[in-house]
């Protein structure tokens, strides 16, 4: 051995509660190289990135840097060893200007150590020009598009002169100019010695930057192999662990009744005149980039988020605008993107979980009735093959799919007519993964109308009957399940396409 | 992307209005205030009225900007009110016993250093022991309280068994300008550079602004909370001192309930509840108006009764403008980021 | 079964047990050393000196689960009783007053909770203006008298206690709501739905959970319970005065979170507040026949206020430290 990794774990594990995040988990990271890390949502990326971040200790195994183990007690000890990290998700201190969020914890200073504002401002207007955004850095962060929250996490991570770069999809809200900026600047970072890692869905763009791939399945390592011996098949295969025709049930569709109908639904600068039906027996998936807005439409027509014009009729009834109440009597499910804190109360048991969205129903006198409750909740954990210790034990010390689980038990457990799920895969293991699918086409041959969000593009390919692509708050195209391809979703969400 | 430039221009220029627009009307209620007031009674502008406005503010404004750097951080000190009463009663006895060895700034430590321990102790179960904020400083609040009416035991301190120099301190000035003033000014104008102008400043702000992210930025979070607690001690221990050299007469349960004015005139000075946002200059300036009123109320021949409902009514009324204006900011911002057809 | 062990220790470490045990145990040891502390007309004094505490305690509990708290609950009562005093010197009948006062009351919660759920304001900043504004206007509506000289069945049922039992009337009153607290919150809908409210506001609310109309009604009954426990103050002491009550809300939230309730919302019991209810009480009682000066009473509620949100803490940060060898070895 010559030169030692820039930065490495060396069979690191990490568990939450009774979910093994991480197992056994080795990874080296080289001055000079871009690194992919490939696997399914819930394949342990995050958590792979947050311990390189010093966010979360390790359980056992070791972060080695420069050949020596290292010992993090915070994020500010990664980022004094030159880690710079981009998160998922957004991290900005929305009070603060732009060009403060770039350089908290080392901004340029004057004597006594006092912050140079204007050194500061052309500081980051440097950085911008670099990545070849325009934006002002005096503007304060709140109030910025994701896009432009993510282009400011790029900058941040960049100003450090960071001997290590991480970054955790950074693309998924950008187009096609951004991420091309975005790559020239990171390969020349390369170039002078910074060791990359790099987590995206798009396989493309891991083919297009990095030398060198990961693949963690169910948080264990599969593989590290050269990405030129490689191809994108190869690689979707060993993140899965099968192949890829086995993971999606096919079905035959007869769509019947129209049961949801939106139209020219618009919540002004977030979407704008969404017009679509979906009918009885239908899957509908709704493609899209992060911060599209597809999300946003889905919380309005459940009543979460007001609108401000449009209609949406369920069953031929008209919603009335911000009521989930209504929108659940008049017989809508909305399973939302945000598990832990939207679809679950997390300290609750997997019983009262299932019962919260029949409160009315289990009522005797009164009271509610155990016993009702009870029975709700065993009814649907056997039929979704729920795997329990107790019923009255808290959701969260269940794994992520089965907390999925509980998640659909309590929406289904409604009789919904349209159900809505977000991002319904996000997170859960490969087997659980392929029970939920299984349970949404059975679920639209028993007649319920069915709103998929997704932003894993094999899942909407394989599961969808129609495809609709948002693109910046408006419906970019309609594609129906035999035209529908990765290109053909892929350029729709992107913008390539008119609408 | 120059129409993109343009939006985020104006974005940062809406919210500097919405900033000037406090501080503005803050003083422009203090101006109709005053005319108001003066057109009523011509006294009131007097010197000796205008001095008393000043003398009073300068141990409320003390303590908002002591309060501004715990509420910047998203958390609140109700215990102040408790400290300057102790440290006022503590801080004359400590006088009494012996008028003619100890001297001012014996006075000064001995007082600062009882505000600051009270602030550490806060200041730890809150960081460190992740108690909330509110809970714990309520408990504190009472049990500091406890200790005074303890020390007391029913005795006051009254001017002559303190020294000349400490009264002279709290009444006198130079060339007309009162010491007092010029402390919390001094003290005011400090602490708003260090929170503008250092790095470690920015960072109270950036913990109230996003507490998750601050702690991936790799911010001492606690240590800073742990610092305000122990600055707000530290300065209503300042004020206390500043409380027994103003009046020189102090019984046990001095300044008790002084907490809501000082949350009142940090509030209405423009310092976001929620943490995040807000100078010590605002706060400054809202208990300035918060002591005006209170003497145009005398002026004005109104009951003072009414004093402690106007507060209320006030802070009320700042943090439902406030949060009026963050919707509707919010609203033109959401409509200004659809990059399209925008 | 080795997992179990765990599981059932915990079930006896549960706060509202312990605090039921250290009631007992104060109770044993005050009967012990305080010879009057057992006899009837003590612990009858003692209970109607507790009854405003108890009767808001109930509310508060509420608000508290659902992660919100009233700090103007004090400010209320002394508003109460001034308005109370007021009128009957303006020579109202009694009877149409204390409707009125309990009414007006209704009206002040309905402020804090409109003020939360409709602009989104923290209850915390909310309650703290009011708590100054309600006070403020007790003492503009009374100044700083005194009224006195109620009629005397009125002040009887607010001093005298249910014949036959050492109860007063005030304290059977909240026996009586206490149980129909009890069962809102652990057998209702409403109950469950201010659990998950407490718990993950945004999982209660897409779960179809109207969060700010029940909020809102939790805020009313809020002020109608502290005015109603302003006219038993003003009754009982005989005197309605601006400033009756000040300072009380420290008690009530201290028996609160003594008993067991998260401050952040989501957890707690109704018994475990009653116990904590009866504690603060207790303690109150026995400083005072000790002669213990007010002063130290001020300082023990304030340290059991602390002391009951820092003890969960400590005892969770205790517990995360030892969960990592023991979920290795169950770990699926």
């Amino acid at each position: 051995m010559e030169v030692p990794p820039t930065l490495a774990l060396a069979s690191v594990s990490k568990s939450f509660g009774a979910v093994r995040a991480l197992h056994e988990v080795s990874l080296q990271l080289f001055a000079g190289e871009a690194h992919a890390l490939a696997g399914e949502n819930g394949a342990g990326k995050s958590t792979l990135v947050k311990i390189l971040a010093g966010v979360h200790r390790p359980d056992g195994g070791q972060i080695v840097l420069d050949g020596e183990p290292v010992r993090w007690n915070g994020p500010a000890d990664a980022q004094r060893a030159g880690v710079a990290v981009i998160y998922q998700e957004p991290t900005l201190f929305p009070d603060l200007s732009v060009a403060e969020n770039i350089f908290m914890g080392r901004r340029p200073r004057l004597r006594f150590g006092r912050i140079d504002r204007r050194t500061t401002n052309a500081e980051a207007a440097k950085l911008f020009t670099r990545l070849g955004v325009t934006l002002d850095p005096g503007q304060p962060a709140r109030g910025l598009s994701i896009a432009d929250q993510q282009l400011v996490e790029i900058a941040k991570a960049l100003s450090g002169d960071a001997r290590v770069l991480i970054m955790d999809e950074p693309t998924a809200a950008l187009s096609g100019n951004e991420v091309a900026r975005l790559f020239s600047v990171v390969t020349a970072l390369r170039e002078h010695g910074c060791a990359v890692l790099f987590i995206s869905h798009r396989l493309d763009e891991i083919f297009t930057l990095c030398q060198r791939v990961t693949i963690l399945r169910d948080g264990a390592w599969v593989a590290s192999e050269p990405a030129a011996a490689l191809t994108p098949e190869d690689l979707v295969r060993r993140m899965v662990g099968r192949d890829l025709s086995t993971l999606y049930p096919r079905r035959e569709t007869v769509p019947g009744e129209v049961a949801l109908t939106v139209e020219r639904l618009t919540r002004e600068g977030v979407f704008t005149d969404v017009s679509f039906q979906v009918r009885r027996g239908e899957i509908v998936a709704l493609a899209g980039l992060v911060g599209a807005g597809r999300t946003e439409v889905a919380r309005a027509i459940f009543g979460i988020d007001r609108w401000d014009a449009g209609t949406v009729r369920v069953d031929g009834r008209r919603l009335p605008p911000a009521s989930p109440s209504a929108a659940m009597a008049a017989g809508l499910a909305l399973v939302p993107e945000d598990r832990r804190q939207q679809g679950l109360v997390m300290e609750m048991s997997i019983e009262r979980n299932i019962g919260l969205t029949g409160l009315a129903a289990l009522r005797r006198g009164p009271v509610i009735s155990r016993t009702a409750e009870r029975d709700r909740a065993r009814d649907w954990a056997i039929r979704l093959q729920l795997k329990f210790a107790r019923l009255t034990d808290a959701v969260n010390v269940l794994s992520g799919g089965n907390q999925q689980k509980v998640v659909l038990a309590k929406w289904l457990a409604t009789e919904p007519a349209v159900l809505i799920v977000d991002e319904p895969t996000r997170g859960i293991d490969v087997g659980t993964k392929a029970e939920v699918h299984r349970l949404l086409s059975e679920l639209a041959g028993r007649g319920i109308a069915i709103l998929m969000i997704s932003s894993d593009l094999p899942e909407v390919l394989g599961m969808a009957d129609r495809v609709l692509v948002m693109h910046e708050g408006r419906l970019a195209a309609e594609i129906p399940r035999e035209a529908a391809t990765e290109e053909s979703v892929m350029s729709a969400a992107t913008g390539r396409t008119a609408a | 992307m120059t129409a993109l430039a343009a939006g985020g221009r104006s974005a940062r220029d809406l919210a500097g209005l919405v900033f000037r627009a406090r501080e503005l009307s803050l003083v422009a209620a203090l101006a109709a205030l005053v005319l108001v007031t003066t057109v009523v009674n011509p006294n009131f502008l007097s010197g000796q009225g205008v001095e008393d406005i000043f003398l009073n503010t300068s141990i409320l404004a003390l303590l908002a900007v002591g309060q501004t750097m715990v509420v910047i951080t998203r958390n609140i000190d109700l215990s102040v009110g408790s400290v300057v009463g102790l440290v006022a009663f503590a801080t004359g006895k400590f006088l009494a016993a012996d008028p003619d060895g100890r001297g001012i700034v014996t006075a000064l430590v001995f007082g600062v250093a009882i505000g600051a321990a009270c602030g550490l102790l806060n200041g730890l179960l809150v960081s460190f022991c992740r108690v909330p904020a509110l809970v714990v400083t309520l408990g504190t609040l009472y049990v500091i309280q406890g200790v005074d009416h303890y020390v007391a035991h029913g005795q006051q301190i009254n001017a002559v068994d303190l020294p000349p120099a400490l009264l002279h301190l709290g009444n006198e000035g130079v060339l007309g300008v009162p010491f007092l003033p010029m402390i919390t000014v001094a003290v005011m104008l400090a602490v708003g550079y260090y929170l503008r102008s250092y790095p470690s400043g920015r960072e109270f702000y950036a913990i109230g602004s996003s507490p998750d992210a601050a702690r991936l930025a790799g911010i001492p979070v606690r240590r800073r909370i742990l610092f305000a607690y122990l600055f707000s001690g530290a300065l209503a221990g300042l004020a206390g001192v500043l409380w027994l050299a103003r009046f020189g007469t102090v019984i046990a349960g001095t300044a008790r309930g002084y907490e809501l004015l000082v949350v009142s005139a940090v509030v209405v000075g423009g310092v976001a509840i929620v943490g995040g946002v807000g100078t010590v200059y605002g706060a400054a300036l809202g208990a300035l108006l918060l002591t005006t009123i209170g003497s145009a109320l005398v002026v004005l021949k109104v009951s003072s009764f009414w004093q402690q409902a106007i507060t209320g009514a006030l802070l009320l009324l700042a943090i439902t403008v406030d949060r009026l204006l963050a919707l509707r900011v919010a609203r033109l911002l959401r409509r200004r980021n659809a990059r399209h057809g925008g | 079964m080795a997992a179990d062990l765990p599981r059932t220790v915990s079930r006896f470490l549960r706060w509202d047990v312990l605090i039921t045990a250290l009631l007992v145990a104060v109770f044993l040891g005050g009967a012990a050393t305080s010879p009057d502390f057992t006899g009837a007309g003590n612990l009858s004094f003692a209970l109607g000196d507790l009854g405003e505490i108890a009767l808001i305690a109930l509310a508060m509990t509420l608000l508290v689960v659902a992660a919100e708290v009233d700090l103007s609950v004090a400010s209320v009562l002394g508003m109460s009783s001034a308005l109370l005093g007021a009128l009957w010197d303006a020579g109202w009948a009694i009877e149409t007053i204390i409707p009125l006062v309990v009414a007006v009351g209704a009206v002040c919660g309905l402020v804090n909770g409109l003020l939360v759920t409709r602009l989104g304001l923290p209850s915390l900043a909310v309650t703290i203006g009011t708590l100054a504004l309600y006070r403020g206007l007790a003492y503009v509506i009374l100044g700083d008298r005194a009224v006195a000289e109620f009629p005397q069945q009125y002040v009887s049922l607010a001093v005298d206690t249910v014949p036959g039992t050492p109860i007063p009337y005030p304290v059977a009153i909240f026996v009586v709501l206490a149980v129909i607290t009890g069962v809102v919150l652990h057998a209702t809908g409403l109950g469950r739905a201010l659990f998950a409210i407490g718990a993950q506001r945004d999982a209660a609310f897409f779960a179809g959970i109207r969060v700010n109309r029940i909020k809102l009604v939790l805020f009313v009954v809020a002020g109608t319970v502290a005015a109603f426990a302003g006219v038993v103050y003003t009754l009982r002491y005989g005197s309605a005065r601006a400033d009756n009550g000040l300072g009380i809300e420290l008690a009530v939230i201290a028996a609160v979170l003594l008993g067991g309730v998260d401050f952040d919302g989501g957890k707690g019991t109704l018994a475990g507040v009653v116990a904590g209810v009866l504690l603060i009480g207790i303690v109150r009682n026995l400083l005072m026949l000790g002669d213990v000066a007010t002063e130290i009473q001020s300082i023990v509620t304030g340290l059991l206020l602390i002391i009951s949100v820092l003890t969960p803490r400590l005892m969770a940060v205790v517990r995360e430290r030892r969960r990592p060898p023991r979920l290795e070895g169950t770990a699926p």
